[in-house]
């Protein structure tokens, strides 16, 4: 196609979209070469050749333990909830007309949260250790994530609520989201009190996050998730394009505004709630990567979500890696490495005009 | 006869907005509506683009019923200017291109980027081809609106007060744009405006209404001083001057 393209199109319009062909690329690159760092990083002292190696199934036995159960799995955790999480930021941004929005800074995460704790402490969907190496098991993924998924989709819908009324600023929104996740993060809290008192402070993780709590099998469900989402997503692209023109334009252009800003709110909770329930709350993932993105290549989503999903999935592995070796052996809490980087950064879109420019 | 309009009635919360409007459009016309504030202007638009779904009447776009279509029918049909549309952060060329999306199945093709090119061509907006939507003048803006509406390969036309907010040259330039589409791609041209001077300039057809009915409908015949004074409230006297038809308050 693109060589048939050639004669009839501005040669600098190819150049163009080659260009952020070019940069996606390279952010996916960038993100495999980290991953391989990542697996490498850590107390263990392993050689990259060792890795190699051990992925390559030719290594004997603890190496094929650190590598296999426990790097491995937390490298593509990263990887996924960071894509997952950043293009629901990026789908949300489009479907509310606000670049404040993402699931951490609308409290949909919070509300998520809520649901899972719901599930594992009333309706023991999971059990609560007292040791903060792991300090819950969940038995039952499916009633975990539903749960969290409802606590999603009800903040998702108080968020939808306040869109439509008229005269909502971006702001006003966010400042909602706030109160939203304040709310459950509260209920969250007080549900923790009933679940045993000296159990508490194991369950710090699910306001600021955990890979390493991630099991192949976690990894597997939200892998699917995510993935599917995506496909949803870039499925979706020329409409969140046209949206992007104004809704009275979008519609001209044959979309069905309500259907598909239902529908992509709707999947972008379930990424939320799955990431959520396996791995806590991780903020400013979905803020960060589609807001970095959208200044390198602009607001064109055939680009903008593929890049958003790269860029998030390299945000969150490159702040896990830095969680687990920074003060090493101690691993900090990823949710506030990110949450470093992304609140200058909402402060800097608050101050600086944060409108399509 | 490419449009046609018969028995629309439209309501918000019972409130009649809208009361058996009917006209004609034929192609290669540039249709005007005109009318005072809240006659119902815009809501006519949107119900011929069926941004919303009038209570009573039909509407065909070539004896094809427009309420049969879907959505995404509707859009290789009818092009739509709003009044309003946001400048995001995409270049002129993607902005065109997104008149493509009723015709786009999974992504654009060769074609849709030679559609476009030769639309900005048309308008001499090639040089503007990479420039960001949100660093052009309003003039700019919206001739590439217009241009997205061009590349959507329309049978019919809606512009919603496409001159607002344009400077004297931008305003002729627009309607000099509109006019040419309408006789040189052979379609319906529907166009909302309030400037009575300059619907006489541009405009082959006339639809006055009032008060959501339909005062007078046709030619230039129709632009009595007696049928604009009874729409507007206004008494006015129509002029000529250095051979232009002008509207003159008295």
């Amino acid at each position: 196609m693109r060589q048939a393209a050639v004669e009839g199109v501005p040669e600098g319009y190819l150049k163009y979209t080659g260009r952020k062909v070019f940069i996606i690329c390279l952010i996916l690159l960038l993100t495999a070469l980290l991953g391989i760092y990542a697996v490498n990083a850590g107390s263990a002292e392993l050689s990259p050749a060792q890795v190699l190696l051990t992925l390559l199934g030719r290594a004997e036995g603890r190496l094929n333990i650190i590598v296999w159960n426990i790097r491995l799995p937390r490298v593509l955790a990263a990887v996924t909830a960071g894509i997952g999480l950043s293009v629901a930021g990026c789908v949300m941004q489009n479907l509310l007309r606000n670049p404040l929005a993402s699931p951490s800074t609308l409290g949909v995460s919070q509300g998520a949260a809520f649901g899972a704790a719901v599930a594992i402490i009333a309706l023991g969907a999971g059990s609560v250790q007292s040791t903060s190496a792991d300090a819950v098991i969940i038995n039952n993924p499916c009633l975990v994530t539903c749960s969290a998924f409802a606590g999603a989709m009800a903040t998702t819908l108080v968020v939808l609520f306040l869109a439509q009324v008229r005269g909502v600023t971006p702001e006003a929104m966010v400042l909602a989201g706030v109160a939203l996740g304040s709310l459950f993060s509260a209920a969250t809290i007080i549900l923790q009190f009933f679940a045993s008192d000296v159990q508490v402070a194991s369950m710090v993780f699910w306001t600021f996050g955990d890979i390493g709590r991630a099991s192949w099998r976690d990894l597997e469900i939200m892998a699917a998730v995510v993935a599917v989402s995506l496909l949803y997503f870039l499925i979706n692209r020329w409409n969140y394009n046209a949206l992007d023109g104004g809704e009275e334009t979008a519609k001209g252009l044959g979309v069905d505004v309500e259907k598909v800003r239902l529908a992509g709110m709707f999947v972008a909770s379930l990424i939320t709630a799955v990431i959520v329930s396996f791995l806590g709350i991780i903020g400013f993932i979905g803020l960060l990567g589609p807001q970095i993105m959208r200044r390198v290549l602009g607001g064109d989503h055939r680009f903008l979500i593929p890049a958003s999903a790269g860029m998030g999935g390299f945000l969150l592995l490159a702040s896990d890696t830095l969680a687990r070796t920074v003060i090493s052996p101690v691993v900090l809490p990823v949710g506030a490495i990110t949450s470093f980087m992304g609140a200058p950064l909402f402060l800097y879109l608050l101050t600086r005009g944060y409108g399509r420019r | 006869m490419i449009l046609s309009v018969d028995g629309v009635e439209f309501s918000y919360n019972s409130r009649p907005v809208l009361r058996d409007v009917r006209f004609a459009v034929n192609r290669g016309e540039l249709f005007s509506i005109l009318g005072n504030n809240g006659a119902g202007k815009s809501t006519l638009l949107r119900c011929l683009n069926r941004i919303i779904r009038p209570r009573a009447g039909s509407i065909l776009i070539e004896k094809e019923d427009l309420f049969a279509l879907t959505r995404r029918e509707v859009a290789r049909q009818v092009g739509y200017v709003a009044q309003r549309h946001e400048s995001a952060r995409v270049t002129v060329f993607d902005a065109v291109l997104l008149g493509r999306k009723p015709h786009i199945r999974w992504d654009a093709t060769a074609r849709d980027l030679e559609i476009v090119r030769e639309v900005l061509a048309v308008l001499g907006m090639e040089e503007f081809s990479l420039r960001y939507l949100d660093e052009l003048s309003g003039g700019e803006l919206q001739k590439v609106i217009i241009a997205r509406a061009l590349a959507q390969e329309p049978r019919v036309l809606l512009l919603d007060e496409p001159t607002s907010n344009l400077d004297l040259k931008n305003q002729f330039e627009v309607l000099q744009i509109v006019k040419r589409a309408a006789r040189e791609r052979n379609i319906a041209v529907v166009v909302v405006m309030h400037d009575l001077n300059l619907a006489l300039r541009f405009a082959d057809k006339f639809l006055l209404l009032k008060n959501g009915a339909v005062f007078a409908c046709g030619g230039r015949e129709v632009m009595t001083p007696e049928n604009i004074a009874g729409v507007y409230g206004v008494p006015v006297a129509v002029e000529r001057m250095a051979d232009v038809p002008v509207v003159v308050p008295l």
